[in-house]
């Protein structure tokens, strides 16, 4: 298991990335607040504004005994979930060495790219797999397409990052259930069960 | 109670415990929500107000009657409301006056990255600064007190990083101050000439105090670590200082940035063998401390520009430290924000985008993303209301150059009550050629839908009264024959008023007019409206790429429209030469 033995006193470091519209805050708040259930200091950052116009995103996560600053630096994060293909190549430099990608086998085309002023990379994960070592891949769009509805990717990438953490030892359901009105919640618990087998 | 709440959420929250009677903003990243938490708080009065200034006012005219009032906005806001500001620095308040200035260093989503201590300086008005959430409410309840012991306003100054990272706060319970006696006292609330004269000593005088108890408020604190280095600081800088040294430095943590504590920071520096500054933006700290003689290091090592992280920190104060990372060579597209599909603005741009002779002055707001290929439009954007002012003077100065081009000035309906009815009173009382186009998508779309004076809404979701944009254009002088009100879903009606508009002489006001795609009620209302291609039909001439539709890729060697996210606005379909893009639903 590749982030074994992370219960330290260290602080740790999460990073989500994705395209506006993906979910990738409201994930990051159900990971925080399931983090400070476990009893940890989280502190967590998150840009919004422009950016959610589909542009590329990030939230950030650290915990610990006693976090300080929200913001993480290159090279320390231990787990970078990636949204799309592309994204995780755009933050691919946050990732610690011997940390952990889950990266979600999907791509969204960007303007330039719809536009045909730029080309999307072939073969992206192939070239993250030869370099990660620990690469988790997940089909997480199709799954959640599979289930009803794209929406709920982000909580199959939630799935998969709690059991990579270790941390499934957590009503996680629950805080699902607080986060989303009534009426999504059956899909997103389903997707978020689908991530975990996934990982 | 423990939660975890943004530095918004707890402003919010401090305002509340602080027993804060009276609220009003005007939306702005990354203020916006400071105010949407405060209306969950029904013991307080919140208002979104049509701008800056009235918020200030509003809140200004709350404080004097004995309320304790909050106003917040963004850092350009300020400039908006520094009116006020300037001299209830002068009237000083009744009850606690508090103002949120929320700076964006970073730029993540402004137009500067103006440092907004200096307004402390210039206005007189004290400043506070938390480094957390847990001191963004503590600090903002703090202000009330601090305001009404003074008599002065309190300008609490967060940033982007305060604003929207998230960390543990300790909840207390509201303190219900109620709303203090008024008495009618003109020499300190009417300033004329000869009483704001006698209130400027006043209020040198508060300062004075004020800055004698700098060295002993509890917001300055010093924390002694290894003495062979120490920093001063203040906000998310500190936490990067704490994050990168530890204890293996002494901190002086500024949370009273204005007036500044002279006698803690000589002691403080006398105590340290290598003395810095860490803060972001501007040297407002180090200029202060090397007017007082005290050598130290700052902007010379640190940026002005840009966000301070860790990492840049690190690199100054432990060199030795490397880092290693994964880095993959490979080239990868850019992702800048777009309009959305369905996006009602992206008809008048793909409009506007035809005529080769025409200038586009820009507004704040999502129709700014008119700037990005391929529609490409816009010259220039500045602030609110420049959309239509920054166009008359284009327009008079092309005119002297003998330029025919025609300039259309671009605005939403929210910027338009926000500063562009007062311009379009300019237009046409200087008799503008210029065309004016009210982009009306009901909403404020781009500060994530906040209700305004358009949308029959107020903040706590009241039913109002709807102010008629046609009616006001009206009632400037705008001619009934130089109006035209648009479907910009519909590309033909569109077209033929901007024609009429690139041909008159005269003001010319377009209002086109559909809501925001995003409004829930609007999703629900199109949810199974889609556009999809008849591949027998297409072929693949990329027509429909022209209009710069997220939605529209050309992917293994077809066209697609995606399903999930077309909203069945019909542009492609308007602009399709060869039939092949159909309509869904009903």
């Amino acid at each position: 298991m590749p982030l074994k033995g992370w219960v330290s006193e260290m602080t740790k470091s999460l990073i989500l990335v994705g395209v506006g519209g993906q979910g990738t805050i409201l994930t990051s708040k159900i990971l925080a607040e399931g983090l400070l259930k476990l009893g940890f200091d989280v502190k967590m950052s998150e840009i919004h504004g422009m950016a959610q116009r589909g542009g590329s995103v990030n939230t950030q996560i650290r915990f610990g005994k006693k976090v300080h600053s929200p913001m993480i630096s290159m090279g320390e994060a231990n787990l970078l979930v990636a949204f799309e293909k592309v994204e995780a190549i755009r933050y691919l430099d946050y990732l610690k060495p011997g940390g952990t990608l889950i990266v979600n086998d999907h791509e969204i085309y960007s303007l330039p790219v719809l536009a045909g002023k730029e080309k999307y990379p072939e073969k992206a994960i192939e070239k993250l797999e030869k370099l990660v070592e620990n690469i988790v891949i997940i089909k997480a769009a199709d799954i959640a397409k599979d289930l009803g509805n794209i929406r709920a990717q982000n909580m199959v990438l939630l799935g998969a990052a709690v059991k990579l953490l270790e941390i499934l030892d957590l009503d996680w359901v629950d805080l699902i259930k607080d986060n989303l009105p009534q009426k999504f919640h059956e899909i997103n618990i389903n997707a978020f069960n689908a991530g975990v087998k996934q990982a | 109670m423990k939660k975890i709440m943004t530095g918004n959420e707890a402003i919010a929250r401090g305002a509340y415990e602080a027993g804060c009677k009276v609220a009003a903003a005007y939306p702005g990243t990354p203020s916006t929500e400071i105010l949407e938490n405060i209306a969950n708080y029904k013991e307080i009065y919140s208002q979104w107000s049509v701008n800056e200034k009235v918020a200030l006012e509003v809140a200004g005219g709350a404080s004097i009657a004995g309320a304790r009032a909050l106003c917040a906005m963004k850092h350009v806001g300020l400039n908006v409301a520094a009116d006020p500001l300037f001299t209830l620095a002068y009237t000083g308040v009744n009850g606690g006056l508090v103002v949120v200035t929320a700076d964006d260093p970073g730029l993540h989503s402004s137009q500067n990255e103006q440092d907004n201590r200096y307004y402390a300086i210039h206005a007189k008005a004290a400043m506070i600064e938390p480094s957390d959430s847990q001191e963004c409410l503590d600090f903002a309840k703090y202000a009330f007190t601090l305001s009404e012991e003074y008599d002065i306003p309190v300008l609490l100054r967060v940033t982007t990083r305060i604003c929207h990272s998230k960390s543990l706060v300790n909840m207390g319970s509201r303190q219900d101050v109620g709303v203090k006696e008024y008495k009618k006292y003109a020499a300190k609330y009417c300033m004329i000439p000869a009483f704001a004269k006698r209130r400027h000593p006043v209020v040198e005088q508060k300062l004075k105090k004020l800055r004698e108890y700098s060295n002993k408020i509890p917001l300055n604190r010093i924390e002694w670590g290894d003495k062979k280095v120490g920093i001063i600081t203040s906000g998310i800088s500190y936490q990067h200082a704490r994050e990168v040294m530890g204890d293996n430095a002494s901190y002086l943590k500024i949370g009273l940035s204005f007036p500044l504590p002279e006698k803690l920071i000589r002691e403080f520096a006398s105590g340290v063998e290598k003395l810095y500054v860490i803060e972001e933006s501007e040297p407002y700290m180090e200029t202060f401390v090397k007017s007082l003689g005290i050598k130290c290091i700052g902007k010379d090592v640190f940026p002005i520009c840009g966000e301070l992280n860790p990492e840049i920190l690190e690199k100054v104060l432990r060199p030795e430290t490397s880092r290693n990372t994964y880095t993959l060579d490979m080239e990868i597209p850019s992702r800048p924000p777009v309009l959305c599909a369905g996006c009602p603005h992206r008809g008048m741009f793909y409009t506007l985008k035809k005529y080769k002779d025409v200038i586009v002055t820009g507004d704040i707001g999502c129709y700014s993303l008119s700037i990005m290929p391929p529609l490409d439009v816009t010259h220039t954007l500045i602030c609110m209301g420049a959309g239509i002012s920054a166009g008359i003077g284009f327009e008079k100065a092309l005119t002297l150059a003998h330029n025919g081009k025609k300039v259309f000035g671009c605005m939403g309906d929210s910027t338009f009550f926000h500063s562009g009815i007062t311009s379009l009173i300019d237009a046409v009382y200087n008799k503008s050629e210029m065309a004016v186009i009210i982009l009306d998508n009901r909403i404020t779309a781009m500060t994530g839908h906040q209700q305004n004076p358009g949308t029959g809404k107020t903040l706590s979701g009241d039913i109002s009264p709807v102010i008629d944009i046609e009616q006001i254009v009206r009632a400037v002088g705008v001619k009934g024959e130089n109006i035209r009100v648009v479907d910009p879903y519909d590309l033909t009606e569109t077209q033929e008023a901007v024609e009429k508009a690139y041909e008159a002489v005269e003001p010319f006001v377009i209002i086109a007019k559909r809501p925001c795609a995003l409004i829930k009620e609007v999703q629900k209302m199109r949810a199974t409206l889609k556009c999809t291609i008849n591949q027998n039909k297409c072929t693949s001439c990329k027509m429909c790429l022209k209009i710069g539709c997220p939605a529209i890729a050309f992917k293994d060697d077809v066209m697609v429209i995606d399903q999930a996210s077309c909203n069945g606005c019909t542009l492609c379909m308007q602009v399709c030469r060869f039939d092949a893009i159909e309509r869904l639903g009903e």
